[in-house]
């Protein structure tokens, strides 16, 4: 989707809801202070947390520009699993679980929804050509985390996909980088979990556009212990409630790089 | 002794099916030849002390293909061999690759010192991308294990681990399935708990399955007649599931297409990496096994198309 010419000089781009209305509930209350011209979401708006039909009215309500994930084709196009990439038989097991309670409790109207999306979104702000996606521009479900993605492997992705800046979700961890051809690449990682740092917060972010481009990741509180406690009583699994209590991850470990994993805990 | 190597299918050439070639995001070197201080019964290309059919890579040779491979934006770098610690230029070979992206050393851990360990922690701490040191060892007991690779081979492989795990290293200890499918699950908890009484408190490991070529022949079997891949299997497949598509091995004898077939002379594609972007016929039997179960040799798999 080709959104062309725009005037906005600040904007809201967050990732990876995993259900969690809560958190995406603090975020649009943040939304006033930060004075946006739009709002974005990078996709995967299921998995991971409770009641998943709670996020489609706050997508609706405040006009947020959804790019579909590989948990939204899935969902939407009745899939029998994410998508998610991963290659480890436990991670498998506890993504199928958090996938067979999303579809079970998405409507058909928020399926339809997710169906709908675009899998990219680009604009022009201020001269610069912006490109959001989920993964990476080429692949929806491809992880681009900090320590396995080459300076000379974004160069050539700018190059291919004419942008200067270009942003992604679905590692889940946030990270950015410019090249010094000024061109600029964001991960910006996701509001439905904490990031395994042992913090109970997430992250979403704001991107600038004047006087020159920059992407600024900040913090978002929410009432955790709520949707610790709206997670157990949907019978989740208790692996997933200690990550969202203690911030550490405990599964879908497997397909972390050495260099992000050793800063967990598990 | 060399084993025979099996080649191809029977099929008429028509009937191979092609990879195409995507682009180059993996590129593996053979950075210890076919040179190994083990004899391993299972391997698939016959290393040995003795056989020198590929030789060491120097750190110029490498370096002059990383130079290129930037060009072509490579997303991360393999080593394997033969041995790549056996190669004195191997630290210096890895420092040069970190300035790149991030690399992999496929290793049987044996030659993993505390100093090693410790010079390589400061390279990957010196760098933006991260190291990954794939350590082999087969299965979870010195009887399993030394059948395979040799007597005492245990003991010293897991003694690379801990020095590894000393420094802060989490590897990858890779494991070519040996055993019955439907034992996984209890192998894989036992090969857990070995490493966590080691002191390797958050395992990684990697099964892959056998590539019944070289010794391996020997060892349990080739391949039968029907293991290949035929025209209608390529059909609604994604191949960017297979590594030949995404990726090129070099070697001091050229470029090949993968670091599974170096014994064969038609997998070798040239002696740059340009000349070498070209579609791959998929007429080896070990083509088959990677077909099954997706890239065998990368440390994840790259996803599939939606």
């Amino acid at each position: 989707m080709d959104l062309g010419a725009t005037n906005y000089s600040r904007i809201a781009v967050f990732g990876g809801v995993y259900n969690n209305y809560l958190s995406l509930q603090a975020l649009v209350k943040e939304m006033p202070r930060h004075k946006v011209d739009a709002l974005f979401c990078l996709g995967d708006l299921g998995a991971f947390g409770p009641h998943p039909d709670r996020v489609l009215p706050l997508l609706v309500e405040n006009k947020i520009q959804v790019v579909q994930g590989n948990y939204d084709n899935s969902i939407g196009n009745d899939r029998d699993d994410c998508q998610c990439g991963y290659t480890d038989p436990r991670d498998n097991y506890f993504a199928q679980i958090s996938y067979d309670y999303t579809n079970t409790h998405t409507s058909r109207e928020f399926k339809n929804y997710q169906k709908n999306l675009p899998p990219e979104i680009r604009f022009v702000a201020h001269g610069k050509r912006v490109l959001l996606c989920h993964g990476s521009p080429r692949r929806t479900n491809e992880f681009l985390w900090e320590s396995t993605t080459p300076t000379q492997f974004l160069e050539k992705i700018f190059k291919d996909y004419n942008a200067d800046l270009i942003l992604t979700t679905h590692t889940g961890i946030k990270w950015q980088r410019r090249l010094s051809n000024g061109k600029l690449f964001a991960n910006i990682g996701v509001i439905g979990r904490p990031e395994n740092d042992g913090k109970t917060n997430v992250w979403f972010s704001i991107v600038h556009f004047s006087p020159e481009v920059r992407v600024e990741f900040i913090p978002l509180e929410y009432d955790f212990q709520r949707l610790a406690k709206e997670m157990k009583e949907e019978k989740l699994p208790e692996e997933f409630i200690q990550t969202t209590l203690t911030g550490w991850w405990t599964t879908c470990l497997e397909i972390l790089p050495g260099k992000e994993r050793a800063r967990g805990e598990f | 002794m060399m084993v025979a190597t099996q080649t191809s299918t029977k099929s008429p050439p028509e009937s191979i099916p092609k990879v195409s070639f995507h682009g180059l995001d993996a590129l593996w070197f053979q950075v210890g030849g076919t040179i190994c201080n083990l004899w391993c019964t299972h391997c698939f290309i016959s290393c040995s002390p003795k056989n020198h059919t590929f030789e060491f890579m120097s750190a110029n040779e490498v370096g002059k293909y990383l130079d290129e491979s930037a060009t072509y934006g490579v997303k991360e770098y393999y080593f394997t061999g033969g041995e790549p610690f056996m190669n004195r230029d191997m630290l210096a070979i890895l420092e040069h690759t970190l300035q790149h992206g991030p690399a992999t050393v496929l290793t049987n851990g044996i030659l993993i010192s505390p100093k090693i360990a410790a010079r390589m922690r400061q390279l990957v701490d010196a760098s933006l991308y991260t190291l990954e040191i794939r350590v082999s060892v087969d299965g979870f007991s010195e009887f399993t294990n030394d059948a395979i690779r040799g007597e005492g081979s245990f003991r010293r492989a897991l003694e690379g681990v801990q020095n590894l795990v000393a420094e802060g290293f989490l590897p990858i200890i890779t494991t070519m399935q040996s055993w019955d499918e439907n034992e996984n699950e209890t192998v894989l908890r036992r090969f857990k708990e070995t490493l966590m009484i080691l002191g390797y408190t958050r395992p990684r490991l990697k099964i892959i399955p056998p590539l019944r070529i070289g010794r391996e022949i020997m060892r349990y079997r080739g391949y039968t007649d029907g293991e290949h891949i035929t025209p209608e299997m390529m059909i609604g497949y994604d191949d960017h599931q297979l590594l030949c598509s995404t990726s090129r091995t070099i070697t001091n004898r050229g470029v090949y297409v993968c670091p599974i077939l170096i014994d064969h002379d038609d997998a070798r594609l040239g002696n740059t990496l340009a000349e070498t972007f070209r579609p791959f016929p998929l007429q080896h039997q070990a083509c088959y096994t990677c077909y099954l179960s997706g890239t065998v040799c990368s440390n994840f798999n790259p996803g599939r198309d939606n």
